[in-house]
């Protein structure tokens, strides 16, 4: 495992700055090789599949919200409204060279069926999402006694469309489970920034806000 | 080559005068020039209608073809010769609009099959000197787009930059994308499907049944009989505008109001404002449109089955597909409901297209295309923007 700081090669003539864009999002781009094929899903507004595309990644998306795929085809891009519980299915075996899912998983009804056909659509797929081990959830749960909420995730309980939160150990436990293979992984702290990384998984898990994990198909080497 | 005024200003004259010299610009197709059509027939001479609007440019890469629905025409965006009023599309065609006259060439022909021009069965046969009628050959959706790929042909146009439409005019997008794939750039198809549904060929042969049992239709020869089947064609768009509303359209613009009056007559008038409407609709539409056309296209409407002609898999027909599509459904439409634009969707990614898909919401029913939705229209202006950087063509007033 290694990690460089992200640095993305960029065409065009609008420079580019890290800073216009989140940490999660420039890692992931990173993590995917240009000139090929992507399908985000719940792409949201566009912004990393905008990322990739100025990367000449052929990018595609599927995104929930009207309001979000509006946003996307006024940008350019060709995104499709849909959901990531059933519109997966839809989807040949291996179209796709990635298949990211970026902050939605803990928005899926069946993670493990959305993951399992990440994996089956995608040669490879990246998943990010919202680490609930991170110690300032803790700290809420612990001290507050409340539902943890942090400026990521301000929704309250009843409102929240999250319903499958999870820590970095847990995702990490499902990957064994369903025989994914792990090729890389990152914590980001609460700036987006990655973590150290020979630091062990116990302090991923307490100072990681998100995890970014790049994903492939155990024994179908290619 | 616009001729918008061509017809503005023109007294306004009968549906019957505009089949065979219509107020339109003409592409004629002499006896060399068959229409080969899926009946087996080759259709010679014939003709087809068209109108534009804009200037194509020196590169002839800024055309868009738009396809029109059942019971629509050429007169996009002009004031229409038979009715007096404004084209059925001004919402969307016009200078600074989605479809901008100021930056786009646009073409809209009648179909093969229809009463304003092309050549359909109102028209005259020239081996008879009379029209067409019940003889004229069966025409389905692949033969419109047919005639409509010689008529761009004529034109000189190898790409087209986009093909738009809804509906009926859907289809065609639809269809122009699997028979030529690489002459068009992009495609709008909306609140349509690549196969018409057993429900919506149901309706159809209601309203054909409802033609044909008119005694006026004389068995489709009403124009040599000196007759017409105004009450047929009318209950036949009567129950077809109904598809093309909805039940909470209906609720919102009438309700149980009654027309004129505040108690029943306990009679068969017309005493609720939504029997009223329907029967405007009914009477107002058979003095623009001629029976046997609306028999023919809704023929052409029910064939429609993309999968069929490719081994009953969809993704197949549009396999390897440059096209850039945007595909655009309404959540109140029940006759091209969601789920068959989400199906026309999956086929695509299947095939690896380039595919963006938005569903409107809306609750004015499958017409909402033709309609102010401001958000439809909005998708509708972002794509084709995106679509026109992507083939280079520069912004006007650049």
């Amino acid at each position: 495992m290694t990690l460089q700081q992200p640095t993305l090669p960029l065409n065009g003539a609008a420079p580019f700055n890290p800073a216009d864009h989140r940490g999660d999002h420039l890692l992931v781009a990173e993590m995917v090789a240009p000139g090929s094929r992507v399908l985000d899903v719940g792409c949201g507004d566009g912004d990393l599949l905008q990322l990739l595309e100025r990367r000449g990644v052929d990018g595609r998306g599927i995104e929930l919200s009207r309001e979000g795929v509006n946003h996307c085809v006024a940008k350019g891009l060709a995104v499709v409204q849909g959901d990531a519980d059933t519109d997966l299915d839809a989807y040949p075996d291996d179209a796709f060279d990635y298949v990211i899912l970026s902050q939605t998983l803990q928005a899926t009804r069946q993670p493990k069926v959305v993951l399992e056909n990440l994996l089956r659509i995608g040669q490879r797929a990246i998943v990010s999402f919202p680490n609930f081990g991170f110690w300032k959830m803790r700290l809420q749960l612990l001290v507050g006694g409340h539902m943890p909420r942090t400026d990521n995730l301000p929704a309250t309980w009843y409102d929240t469309p999250n319903i499958h939160f999870c820590t970095i150990k847990d995702f990490v436990q499902l990957c064994d489970e369903i025989n994914v293979k792990m090729e890389r992984a990152v914590a980001l702290d609460l700036y987006g920034r990655p973590l150290r990384l020979n630091a062990p998984w116990w302090f991923w898990n307490l100072f990681g806000e998100q995890g970014v994990f790049l994903l492939s198909r155990r024994g179908r080497e290619r | 080559m616009g001729n918008a005024q061509l017809v503005n200003g023109q007294t306004t004259q009968t549906q019957e005068g505009e089949v065979d010299r219509p107020s339109s610009l003409l592409a004629v197709f002499g006896k060399d020039q068959p229409l080969r059509l899926d009946c087996g027939i080759d259709l010679a001479p014939f003709q087809i209608a068209y109108q534009t609007y804009g200037t194509l440019n020196a590169e002839r890469s800024n055309a868009i073809l738009v396809c029109h629905a059942l019971t629509g025409d050429q007169h996009v965006a002009n004031v229409h010769p038979v009715t007096g009023k404004q084209g059925w599309w001004t919402t969307l065609v016009g200078p600074g609009l989605a479809l901008d006259t100021e930056r786009y060439f646009i073409i809209c022909a009648n179909v093969i099959g229809g009463c304003m021009g092309s050549t359909g069965p109102a028209s005259t046969n020239p081996d008879t000197g009379k029209p067409w009628g019940l003889d004229f050959p069966v025409v389905t959706i692949p033969d419109m787009v047919r005639a409509q790929a010689m008529l761009i042909d004529r034109l000189g146009i190898e790409t087209l930059f986009a093909v738009v439409g809804g509906s009926m005019g859907g289809m065609q997008v639809l269809q122009w994308c699997v028979a030529y794939p690489k002459r068009v750039f992009s495609a709008l198809p909306i609140a349509c499907s690549t196969r018409h549904s057993a429900q919506n060929i149901a309706f159809h042969e209601l309203g054909r049944q409802a033609v044909m049992a008119d005694p006026d239709w004389q068995q489709g020869r009403y124009f040599e009989r000196g007759t017409h089947p105004h009450r047929g064609l009318g209950v036949a768009r009567m129950a077809a505008h109904i598809t093309y509303l909805s039940d909470a359209a209906l609720h919102r613009k009438f309700g149980r109001r009654m027309q004129d009056r505040d108690l029943p007559t306990f009679s068969f008038d017309a005493d609720f404002q939504v029997e009223s409407y329907l029967r405007h609709q009914g009477s107002s539409f058979v003095e623009r449109f001629d029976a046997n056309s609306y028999l023919y296209l809704t023929r052409a409407m029910d064939y429609f089955d993309v999968a069929a002609d490719h081994d009953g898999v969809l993704a197949s027909a549009f396999r390897g597909t440059g096209t850039r599509f945007c595909v655009v459904s309404f959540t109140s439409d029940w006759l091209f409901p969601t789920s068959e634009s989400r199906a026309t969707v999956h086929a695509l990614n299947a095939g690896g297209a380039r595919v963006s898909f938005a569903e409107i919401e809306t609750d004015r029913g499958h017409d909402a295309f033709l309609l102010d939705v401001p958000e439809f229209i909005d998708i509708a202006h972002a794509f084709l923007q995106s679509a026109a950087t992507a083939r280079g063509l520069t912004p006007p007033g650049t």
